[in-house]
């Protein structure tokens, strides 16, 4: 019903934004869709892919329970793309966290297909901020120990074969034999992303996973995971700070307010048809209302107050 | 030293020839030279003088000339051994304390590393007994082993042990939390987290322990050799002080020094084989 609705609107957009005339109309149409999604937070009815299910995090300290999270409610489509934004310290480490299962909600829980998520797992895979890529191992090894742990009893030339094709699937053939400290931050991270598809994940997590590469080198990854993920169709949890990555990326936003005892602020629908690129992407004129709109959310209505 | 003449012949785009390599090494070596010169000098200024006590560099060359250093190799009975017979004696009861230390060390470090219940349990009697001096368990132990021989022993893997077990456990301890949070994300199993993550994590460290043990075993051998007797570096020092001569000691030292430093040097050359790049 909402994947038709978005389709709906998309046919919209195109058709509006032929004809340059009708320029509040369209304008008109955005807000609606704005307020629409605003207001779709949690459907009811069958459990979602993933559920994020009125989740809280607490954490006890001598002056009583300091709250990180205070209940986040979010549903995940399968497939689905999903962006989440907020201020350093917001705690979407940590609602990612729960998703992947390194910590536990003090209250509420997270489903995955309906079972509760109790410990980390290959079906959630993480791609980590600093690559996580074990130093003594090849980039081959490294994704090597995944497969072989992941399926044991696969004969070793499946596995081997596994490894090579999410080699290259990133583009690093030739670099299978490199140890991570022979590769740049770049090629590292692409090593640890052929690592976590290389185990047929159901949720991909991502934190921030683009933060610490130079921005050519952010774009082209921004660019090849676009690819992979139209190629894969694997549901994607991101974590970021860039406000155009998500953009770029994402079929939806998760805007989160200032910690302590987050929620979600804002859900944003972003409706740019798919295949994306790049170009076609900022050159539409909703790129920059939706712009505005995340940078507002950001940037005034919960600024970061660093005067605390 | 070495690894400017490695880099040389690396980076250039054709080799130097051996010679040029041998003339580099030479210069290096122009420092130490004038060095050890200088502090032989002093050494004989010093010992040259009308009631001096110790004898000069060149009094010692010449009372240990024949036979110490000419015939190291000299066998005769009982304790009457040439030099490197001493210290093969010598060594072979460090090999087998420090290998005993090594092997047990290890194991208690990743026990203590791991288990956060036997750290508590065990790291404060690890505390207190690796500061008890390597003589102080000598008399212990020549009780409990009623031989000299294994007593030399003893108290060297007890000395051994200690740093071998506190940084082994120390490096598990300090495994990047990357790591673990990779290992639990792939469910790795005990035995390859172990073989693919925490030995070669923590192997740093526990070449640091091994390191700080080879040396601290060499020191504690001529002492407890001294007490225990027998063939051996260290009771041939005693046995040469008490016949009154001084030579013979310093000789001996020198050559305890020297052998020291290769036992460093080995343990370094072993740890850059096993040790993960990063």
């Amino acid at each position: 019903m909402l994947l038709d609705r978005s389709r709906f609107f998309q046919q919209i957009l195109r058709l509006l934004s032929h004809k340059s005339s009708h320029q509040n109309s369209f304008r008109l149409a955005i807000m609606q869709t704005l307020s629409n999604s605003s207001a779709h937070t949690a459907p009811i009815a069958q459990d979602g892919f993933l559920v994020i299910d009125n989740v809280s995090k607490a954490y006890p300290t001598p002056t009583g329970s300091y709250v990180v999270l205070d209940g986040i409610s979010l549903t995940v489509k399968e497939g689905e793309f999903l962006c989440v934004i907020g201020h350093s310290g917001c705690g979407k480490s940590t609602l990612l966290d729960m998703v992947s299962g390194f910590r536990q909600p003090t209250g509420g829980e997270v489903r995955l297909q309906s079972k509760p998520i109790t410990e980390p797992g290959p079906d959630r895979m993480v791609v980590f901020q600093n690559y996580s890529l074990l130093p003594w191992l090849s980039a081959y090894e490294n994704i090597y120990l995944g497969i072989d742990s992941v399926w044991p009893d696969k004969p070793k030339a499946e596995k081997d074969a596994i490894a090579r094709d999410h080699l290259a699937l990133v583009g690093l053939s030739e670099a299978a034999d490199k140890r991570p400290g022979q590769l740049s931050g770049g090629m590292k991270q692409r090593v640890c992303i052929a690592r976590a598809l290389a185990l047929r994940p159901q949720v991909l997590i991502l934190d921030e996973p683009f933060g610490a590469l130079d921005p050519i080198t952010r774009e082209e990854l921004q660019e090849e995971l676009l690819k992979i993920w139209t190629e894969h169709q694997v549901t994607v949890l991101m974590i970021t700070h860039d406000i155009d990555e998500a953009l770029l990326l994402a079929d939806r936003l998760v805007m989160m307010t200032n910690g302590p005892a987050a929620k979600v602020g804002e859900m944003m629908d972003i409706p740019f048809p798919r295949p994306r690129n790049r170009t076609r992407v900022m050159e539409s004129p909703l790129y920059y209302e939706l712009r505005n709109q995340a940078l507002d959310f950001l940037y005034r209505r919960f600024a970061h107050d660093d005067v605390e | 030293m070495a690894t400017n003449i490695n880099t040389a012949s690396r980076s250039g785009a054709f080799a130097p020839n051996p010679a040029a390599k041998i003339l580099q090494a030479l210069k290096n070596f122009i420092p130490t030279a004038v060095a050890v010169a200088v502090l032989l000098a002093v050494w004989q200024l010093l010992c040259s003088g009308e009631g001096a006590t110790l004898p000069g560099p060149l009094q010692v060359l010449e009372e240990t000339w024949d036979p110490l250093i000419i015939n190291p190799f000299f066998q005769g009975d009982g304790t009457d051994q040439g030099l490197f017979w001493q210290l093969v004696a010598s060594l072979k009861r460090v090999a087998v304390g420090y290998m005993l230390a090594a092997v047990v060390g290890i194991a208690l470090g990743i026990l203590v590393g791991v288990s956060t219940l036997m750290f508590r349990a065990l790291d404060p009697i690890f505390q207190v007994l690796r500061t008890v001096p390597p003589l102080a368990w000598l008399p212990i132990s020549l009780a409990a082993m009623r031989d000299s021989n294994p007593a030399a022993i003893f108290v060297i893997f007890i000395t051994a042990i200690w740093p071998i077990i506190i940084n082994t456990g120390v490096g598990v301890q300090n495994i990047p939390q990357d790591y673990n949070n990779v290992a639990k994300v792939l469910q790795l199993s005990k035995l390859k987290y172990f073989t693919k993550v925490l030995l070669p994590a923590t192997v740093p460290y526990i070449f640091t322990g091994l390191k700080i043990a080879i040396g601290l075993s060499w020191l504690a051998i001529v002492a407890a050799e001294m007490l225990t007797g027998g063939v051996g570096i260290g009771f041939f020092i005693w046995d040469a002080y008490n016949s009154g001569s001084i030579s013979e000691v310093i000789l001996a030292i020198l050559y305890v020094g020297l052998v020291g430093l290769l036992l460093d040097k080995l343990i370094s050359v072993v740890a850059k084989m096993v040790v993960p790049e990063g």
